[in-house]
């Protein structure tokens, strides 16, 4: 493509209209990047003195993030289990791009710091922690209330852990952020869904945990654990029961101790994919914390140990969003409740499930009497278990530190848990109304050892769909243990499901499962036997019971009301349809008809048509055409012609002047159009038709009786012979033209207005259309032809309007133009009679006969042709 | 050829001359404005052509390719999305599916071949002229030409979707829709949902149809109005992908394009299907309104 024709082609409308849309897109979207990027931040690391370690000095490993402004607010940030300081930085320039002045920093026996880890001791971790609160304090940056420095804590798991410890032993902590963390690490390591007692001993997960801290090269030595962390470790994992040692460090690193102490506001994030630190855990830790009338929030976001992908950047924005509202004064008691519903709904990017946000007005607990619940009925026989010696073969449900394998563990096995013998099931009926569960389900089962004096079982919530497929909701169960059992003596426990959230859809059904094993718990190494029954309540149902399930009616958080787009959507509508409507009306009210000219077929009046740029295409033009009259629109190219002719029909609204046809003004669409016959500029006809159908469409459109239309008229007129049923698309040029006079002629309009309608035709069809325009003007129509030929329009037109670049230059009968300029005489012998004339006194000149119209024509237009 | 020969081609005969010599002068037509331009008319002219045939065959035959590849190349693998992975497990999933991948382009090429080309097409053969100079009033031809050209683009939107379930039952059995999300519907269920997720996306393609429109009483070439409308909703949809741009892109034409899954939920989320229909409501009256003011006073010059 050329240059020229480059630029022809960017002139076209539609790609200027494309191409000035498509930036004005852009452009906004390259607007709305550059004011949304990130303010700066300064970073500066630094050691700084911990607790020492005896005599040994200990140096903590620090980096200070500092926001654009100062002074404000700090954040001190904890780091999780086995990293370090830079597994902070995204979260640290969150906070500081917030505006907050952030010091993160590696615990002790962690990354560059000095020191042992002694396992959130207060002695040691609280301690150090409280140093880094000092040195905050010291800083100008920090921006102080009532001369009290502003200072949160923050953290996810073992960071969260220290956060909550922090905030339970010094008072200058304004505000709490822990993300799935503990409450008491008795419960989370030797979990127990009976009663309170210290349960199975979560060997996977713990051992993974502590494992991240033992070191590459150090697994069997303790690595940089302190000797008595380590040594009570050790002891209690190769039994699976906790040493009275390894109680006392639970004990003290366990924010149930300190909890009653915390005044910060705080905000608990947990996990739903969780079964090292479950939802549990947190809601301990709110309900010990508001039991002071201290305000809590809490949020079960997606994720957790057992999905680490997940949730942190939902984590790290409801804690900016929670010391915002924390420095901002605005912290009300009762704070709404957050929670994620795994596969909740259809993404709609990718035609996976995804999870959804809901919210409900205030947090309401696990579990417990102020619980919305629903019981739902299950049933099943008795059932006798097997525990295998050696725990093996065990069921899997979650791995510890495989992450999003695990979280979709179930994906591969979509069936119930089968080790044979090693499973009971209690299924509910199809569920006639979708439960939505956010919560810890309890069911109460009767439970016989008929080996052991105590007994392990665990305990799982199941979905079960109507086509057999079951799910685990966060693949979560519960173990429970139970101790002092008699051989052959029944006992009837109230067992605590697993907390979760899952929407179970109609016609699906609840399973309880117990099992005796699972891969990710220590169990008994010697063979059981167990019977598992459901408690017979109320007595006499056998073999059925209640499950109680908490319920929680949260609504999808999306921003206002989806009712107001569409009512917005319904409004523009009218509203834009009413004034699209009365523009349209109001415009046509302008112009009146004439009835002076109502026997006029055609008036013109002072009319202009002026392009953008002022160019003239018609300036000041009047004539009038009358019945019978065959009309000459005489002009070279470009004199205007066409133009006129478009107003004539109502293509083209006129700059100034007025059209009237039958004494009524032209407008766009006016009815009196329907008097007239018009072909301009060439055929236009859809080629994928015959010329037969062609017509017959036409004459259709029109909307008038067929007997009106004279189709064998208009098609001898055309003379296309058989070619009249084949495509358009296949015909020569001369044979559209005549098509498309044949066109206008359909119906034998009053008035016929023709553009170069000779164009194309050869000698012979040009002397038939002369003659059908005669004869057709004779019945009393009129014929409006225009033409550059001069031949042509003197040979057929009674009348000529002769136009020229734009301006009307002579109107009037072909005789009176041609005769205006002297009368010929006409000799036999013009030498001869020029010479009698000369000698007689007389001028003559000689000039070749029959070109009259022509000169006047060339007189008329000038020089210029 | 003799000029005899030539005029036998021309062959006006002389029976035209003796008629025209005995007609009565014309008297006045009996026009009403009302009846111009009439659907049935309309639908003659645009199901005759060759690219309303070509767009119904299109989507005729991609479920049946689409059942065919699900067929020899076996069901997705387990890293597909799953509304992929469930494509096969009867019809509704098919159909669904097959929604799914045609959505985001292939209906939106077909509503704007349908809305883009009505007028521009009419304009670059210059049949708009004599339709106009009939004269067909301008905001009729337009209602018309919307009319006919919406009829179509709902018969488009109907028969994908029920061809894929004919189809995907055909290959894959009858079985009620299931959810990406777990459990299935029942047959009752599963077709009220169909229904909505046709009628929603009937709702969005507004959007394109009357942009489409606009273009087309723009510019006399058809190319162009169908293209730029395409290219908009390209556009758009890249824009869409861009996070950074919250919440600014909620508000592009085409960021609820694909929020019919939410019928899979249980119950089914209407709200972002609402503020879609919103959405679509307003800048299709946008569109059109903007198209009908233009065509109404606009100098016919094609």
């Amino acid at each position: 493509m050329t240059l020229a024709a480059l630029r022809e082609r960017l002139r076209s409308r539609s790609i200027r209209l494309v191409l000035v849309a498509v930036l004005v897109l852009v452009a906004a979207g390259i607007a709305i990047g550059v004011s949304t990027s990130s303010p700066s931040v300064s970073t500066r690391s630094q050691f700084i003195p911990g607790t020492p370690e005896g005599t040994t000095k200990v140096q903590l490993d620090t980096t200070l993030y500092l926001p654009e402004t100062t002074p404000a607010p700090a954040v001190l940030l904890s780091q999780g289990f086995g990293g370090d300081k830079s597994d902070l930085a995204t979260e640290a320039r969150t906070f500081a791009e917030h505006g907050y002045v952030v010091l993160a920093y590696s615990a002790r026996g962690f990354g560059a710091s000095g020191g042992l880890i002694h396992f959130a001791s207060p002695n040691y971790e609280v301690r150090d922690a409280k140093l880094l609160v000092s040195y905050l304090a010291s800083l100008k940056q920090v921006k102080r209330t009532g001369g009290a420095p502003q200072i949160a804590a923050a953290g996810a798991s073992y960071g969260g852990g220290l956060s909550l410890l922090l905030a339970g032993s010094d008072p200058r902590i304004k505000a709490v952020s822990a993300d799935i963390t503990w409450n008491d690490l008795s419960h989370a390591f030797f979990p127990n869904a009976v009663g309170s007692a210290p349960g199975v001993f979560k060997k996977l997960w713990v051992g993974q945990l502590f494992g991240n801290a033992f070191g590459p090269e150090a697994s069997v030595t303790c690595g940089r654990f302190a000797p008595d962390v380590c040594a009570a470790y050790q002891a209690s994992a190769s039994t699976g029961e906790p040493t009275a040692a390894m109680r006392a460090l639970m004990k003290q690193a366990s924010p149930a101790t300190v909890i009653d102490k915390i005044k910060a506001p705080t905000q608990l994030t947990q996990g739903e994919q969780d079964s090292l630190f479950p939802l549990g855990e947190a809601d301990a830790n709110a309900r010990g914390i508001a039991a002071h009338g201290t305000p809590v929030s809490v949020v079960w976001r997606p994720g957790g140990h057992d999905s680490p992908a997940l949730g942190g950047t939902e984590a790290i924005n409801a804690a900016v969003t929670w010391f915002g509202k924390v420095f901002g004064g605005q912290v009300a008691l009762k704070q709404p409740f957050t929670f994620a519903e795994a596969d909740g709904v259809v993404s709609a990017a990718t035609g996976d499930a995804s999870q959804q946000t809901l919210q409900a007005a205030g947090y309401p607990g696990i579990a417990g009497t102020k619980r919305d619940t629903r019981e739902v009925a299950v049933s099943g026989r008795p059932q006798r278990l097997g525990s295998p010696a050696g725990g093996a073969p065990a069921a899997i449900t979650s791995i510890p530190g495989l992450g999003g394998i695990s979280n979709r563990f179930d994906q591969a096995l979509m069936v119930l848990p089968s080790v044979s013998g090693q499973t009971a099931f209690f299924q509910s009926a199809r569920l006639s109304k979708s439960l939505a569960i956010a919560g810890q389900s309890t069911v109460r089962l009767t439970i016989t050892s008929s080996t052991g004096r105590d007994v392990t079982l665990f305990a799982g919530l199941h979905d079960l769909s109507p086509d057999g497929t079951s799910e685990l909701p966060s693949q979560i169960i519960a173990p429970l243990k139970l101790t002092g059992m008699r051989p052959g003596v029944p006992r009837t426990v109230t067992v605590r499901l697993p907390s979760i959230v899952r929407n179970v859809l109609s016609g699906h059904r609840l399973v309880v499962s117990v099992s005796t094993t699972d891969f990710a718990y220590q169990v008994p190494q010697d063979a059981r036997s167990y019977t598992v029954a459901l408690a017979s309540e109320p007595a006499g149902s056998a073999g059925s019971t209640q499950v109680t399930v908490p319920t929680t009616s949260g609504t999808a958080v999306s921003a206002g009301h989806p009712i107001a787009w569409l009512l917005v959507g319904l409004g523009v509508c009218l509203l834009i349809g009413g004034g699209v409507g009365f523009v349209i009306v109001h415009r046509r009210r302008v112009l009146r008809s004439d009835p002076d000219l109502v026997d006029v077929p055609v008036s013109i009046e002072s009319l202009v048509k002026e392009y953008a740029g002022g160019y003239r295409a018609v300036d000041s033009v009047s004539f009038r055409v009358e019945r019978g009259q065959v009309v000459g629109l005489l002009g070279p190219n470009g004199a205007g012609k066409t133009t006129a002719l478009r107003v004539l029909v109502g293509l083209i609204t006129p700059t100034s002047g007025t059209v009237h046809v039958f004494g009524e003004p032209v407008v766009p669409g006016a009815p009196v159009l329907a008097r007239l016959g018009a072909f301009i500029e060439g055929p236009g006809f859809l080629p994928h038709l015959s010329g037969r159908e062609n017509l017959r469409l036409f004459w259709a459109a029109t909307g008038r009786p067929d007997d009106e239309a004279e189709f064998a008229t208009a098609l001898d007129i055309a003379g296309l012979g058989p070619s009249v049923d084949r495509r358009v698309k296949t015909y020569s040029h001369g044979m559209k033209q005549r098509l498309g006079i044949a066109q206008a002629m359909l119906g034998l309009p009053e008035v016929l207005v023709l553009d170069e309608p000779t164009n194309g035709l050869d000698p012979p069809q040009i002397a038939e259309m002369r003659e059908v325009l005669q004869q057709y003007a004779l019945t009393g129509r009129t014929v409006v032809v225009s033409s550059h030929l001069l031949a042509e329009v003197e040979q057929t037109c009674t009348h000529v309007v002769v136009m020229h670049k734009g301006k009307l230059v002579a109107a009037g009968s072909v005789m009176e133009i041609a005769g205006s300029d002297g009368v010929q005489l006409s000799v036999p012998d013009p030498a001869a009679a020029a010479k009698v004339l000369a000698a007689a006194g007389i001028g003559s000149q000689l000039v070749p006969a029959r070109r009259a119209l022509e000169d006047v024509f060339l007189d008329l237009i000038g020089g210029d042709e | 050829m003799t000029e005899r020969e030539l005029s036998k081609v021309a062959a006006t005969r002389r029976g035209v001359h003796d008629r025209l010599a005995a007609l009565d002068p014309g008297r006045p037509p009996t026009y009403d404005p009302r009846k111009t331009l009439r659907l049935r008319v309309e639908f003659a002219r645009q199901i005759k052509r060759r690219r309303t045939q070509v767009a119904f065959g299109l989507l005729i035959v991609l479920p049946l390719i689409i059942a065919i590849a699900f067929q020899i190349g076996g069901a997705a693998d387990s890293n597909a999305p799953q509304l992929v992975g469930l494509a096969t497990s009867g019809g509704f999933n098919f159909a669904l599916f097959t929604e799914f991948a045609s959505v985001g382009f292939l209906l939106v090429v077909v509503v704007a071949l349908f809305c883009g080309d009505t007028v521009a097409s009419e304009a670059s053969w210059a049949s708009l002229r004599y339709l106009l100079a009939q004269p067909v009033p301008r905001s009729r031809l337009l209602r018309q030409k919307l009319a006919v050209a919406g009829t179509l683009c709902v018969a488009a939107n109907v028969v994908l979707p029920v061809w894929a379930f004919i189809v995907g039952g055909l290959f894959f059995g009858w079985s009620p829709a299931r959810s990406p999300i777990g459990g299935s519907f029942g047959s009752g269920a599963s077709t009220l949902r169909l229904l909505i997720v046709v009628v929603f996306i009937c709702g969005q393609l507004f959007i394109v149809a009357a942009l489409a429109f606009l273009l087309s009483v723009s510019v006399d070439n058809p190319l162009g109005a169908v293209g730029g409308a395409v290219m908009l909703v390209v556009v758009s949809s890249i824009l869409d992908q861009i996070t950074a741009l919250d919440p600014y892109r909620h508000y592009l034409p085409t960021h609820y394009n694909y929020a019919w899954v939410d019928t899979l939920s249980s119950p089914i989320r209407y709200d972002d299907m609402i503020r879609g229909t919103g959405l679509a409501l307003v800048y299709g009256a946008i569109f059109l309104g903007i198209a009908f003011l233009r065509f109404d006073r606009k100098d016919i010059t094609s």
